[in-house]
């Protein structure tokens, strides 16, 4: 497996960039993953057609082109599973589905612990994801040192590997082409993908949000569905709503292209990275959020220097590669290091925010729960634990452990 | 990296300091009367500014002492920094981007 993977060519034909109507059943604001995915599933599972994805920037050039791909479903608590789970299943089908390539790849997912704190922990997740029917299975150091050849397992380092949770249906999928499938069978149905539309406020009718005012005129909506990521809380405040979400930079980084020497995805918390080598070669890398506040879809370099010093100590042989480029989109991240999806406190108008570090890998999931959600008018069954009301009753859903990175 | 300007010790590297959120967020003046929808407010929910933000820092790998700093959350640059205790700055005027 040392040759690079040949890409598959692109459909022909993707989709085409529309002039906003005057008026749609339903309008999603945000052209990322999720709101392309949410409005693909609005068409398909719903037959509603008459959709509008409203993007200020151009389709898929937000979190949705940032991320580092990552794809698992071993989540610890039963709600985080199985939504989780519920994504997962949809990616095994996603391809056939969508009627386009997006690179899906299950070539597992390796959670490594080097303390006993991390033991317990990874011990308790995989017997948590078994009891959930999500695989896992805990590898000793020597079952990880046969998996991943090139990890350094030996005692000689200052965290060494004790062991690891293994996913190996998780894996990887070329980010991009994911937002581009699900524009092109969105556009295909009757959805209408507006670029360079950025929404500045609503139009509101008593407690019933009617419409937006945009850069491009105003739209009436029946249903108006926020899909905005780390620009969700400056949306909801012009509806009036606080949202308790942070938005932090998460930085990652590529090298060059290289021949392929990892074919699993590692992760590790306490050393802090995960990295995974990417279709063409090039080893993706990322870690931890900066600490502070920012919209700048940059971080600080630190946070780069700490990620490969995990990194190098964990892989000896990346130490002769070079960093092609770094990055950072900005996450939104929940006390809890878990999503909100439902309804606003307004009538007509929903949420879907809060993914943090984790959005990526949801991003079928919670389009077909997000969808089901605008649909209905009432919570999906698999989005019901996730409502902004939780704050309210305490009914937290804290997966900081299992978002495996530090919040 | 961010260069923070101490009230204490002067300007160091980020490296040294940890992040305290939002700044002059009070514990509530009557806890005892508060419902659950004003403790999930205090508890949870914090400004996620888009430009100036007064918030806190602390000195952790230096004095360990807190502290409060203007930051525009755009840009990263600094406005201000102050103790506890000090006047409040102005918020600087915003910068359209």
């Amino acid at each position: 497996m040392n040759e690079p993977e040949r890409l598959p060519n692109l459909p022909e034909f993707l989709w085409a960039d529309a002039e906003p109507k005057s008026a749609y059943d339903v309008i999603i604001i945000g052209g990322g993953g999720h709101g392309l995915a949410t409005a693909y599933y609005l068409a398909k599972n719903h037959g509603i057609t008459n959709v509008a994805v409203l993007e200020r920037g151009w389709l898929g050039g937000g979190n949705m082109a940032r991320n580092t791909t990552i794809i698992r479903s071993n989540y610890l608590w039963d709600e985080s599973a199985a939504i989780y789970e519920h994504s997962l299943k949809l990616w095994e089908g996603l391809e056939d589905d969508l009627g386009c390539e997006v690179l899906f790849s299950q070539r597992g997912v390796l959670n490594l612990a080097h303390n006993l704190g991390d033991v317990r922990e990874a011990k308790r997740r995989v017997n948590a994801n078994q009891l959930n029917g999500v695989d896992a299975e805990w590898l000793t150091t020597e079952e990880v040192r046969k998996l991943v050849p090139i990890l350094n397992a030996s005692d000689d380092v200052r965290y060494p590997v004790w062991g690891a949770t293994f996913q190996p249906r998780a894996g990887i999928a070329k980010h991009d082409w994911v937002a581009w499938g699900y524009a092109r069978g969105a556009h295909a149905m009757g959805v209408d993908i507006v670029q360079g539309c950025e929404v500045l406020d609503f139009v509101t009718d008593g407690n019933r949000v009617v419409g937006v005012e945009t850069n491009r005129g105003r739209i009436n909506a029946g249903r108006t569905a926020l899909c905005a990521a780390g620009h969700s809380s400056g949306l909801a405040a012009k509806l009036g709503v606080r949202l308790p979400v942070q938005s932090h930079p998460l930085q990652a980084l590529v090298s060059e292209l290289l021949d392929q020497v990892l074919d699993t995805v590692v992760m590790s918390n306490t050393v802090h990275v995960y990295v995974s080598q990417a279709h063409k070669g090039e080893l993706v890398m990322g870690a931890g959020i900066d600490s502070y506040i920012g919209y700048g879809q940059r971080g600080s370099f630190p946070v780069i220097e700490h990620q490969m010093a995990a990194a190098i100590e964990l892989f000896p042989i990346f130490a002769r590669a070079h960093v092609l480029r770094t990055w950072a989109g900005i996450v939104d991240v929940c006390p809890d290091a878990s999503p909100i999806v439902g309804h606003l406190p307004l009538d007509n108008a929903f949420i879907n925010c809060g993914w943090g570090t984790g959005g990526f890998k949801a991003t079928p999931g919670v389009g077909w729960v997000y969808a089901d959600t605008i649909a209905h008018d009432r919570p999906h069954e698999l989005g019901e634990p996730f409502a902004l009301t939780r704050f309210e009753h305490g009914s937290l859903i804290d997966e900081h452990g299992a978002a495996a990175v530090a919040h | 990296m961010l260069s923070i300007c101490c009230p204490w010790c002067g300007w160091r590297d980020e490296l040294e300091f940890s992040y305290g959120g939002q700044a002059h967020v009070a514990y509530p003046a009557n806890p005892a009367e508060l419902d659950d929808a004003s403790w999930s407010e205090y508890i949870f929910f914090r400004d996620n500014t888009l430009g100036w933000f007064r918030e806190r820092w602390v000195h952790t790998a230096g004095c360990r002492m807190w502290f409060n700093a203007i930051r525009h959350t755009v840009t990263n640059e600094f406005a201000a920094f102050y103790r506890p205790g000090d006047p409040v700055p102005e918020m600087p005027v915003e910068v359209v981007r």
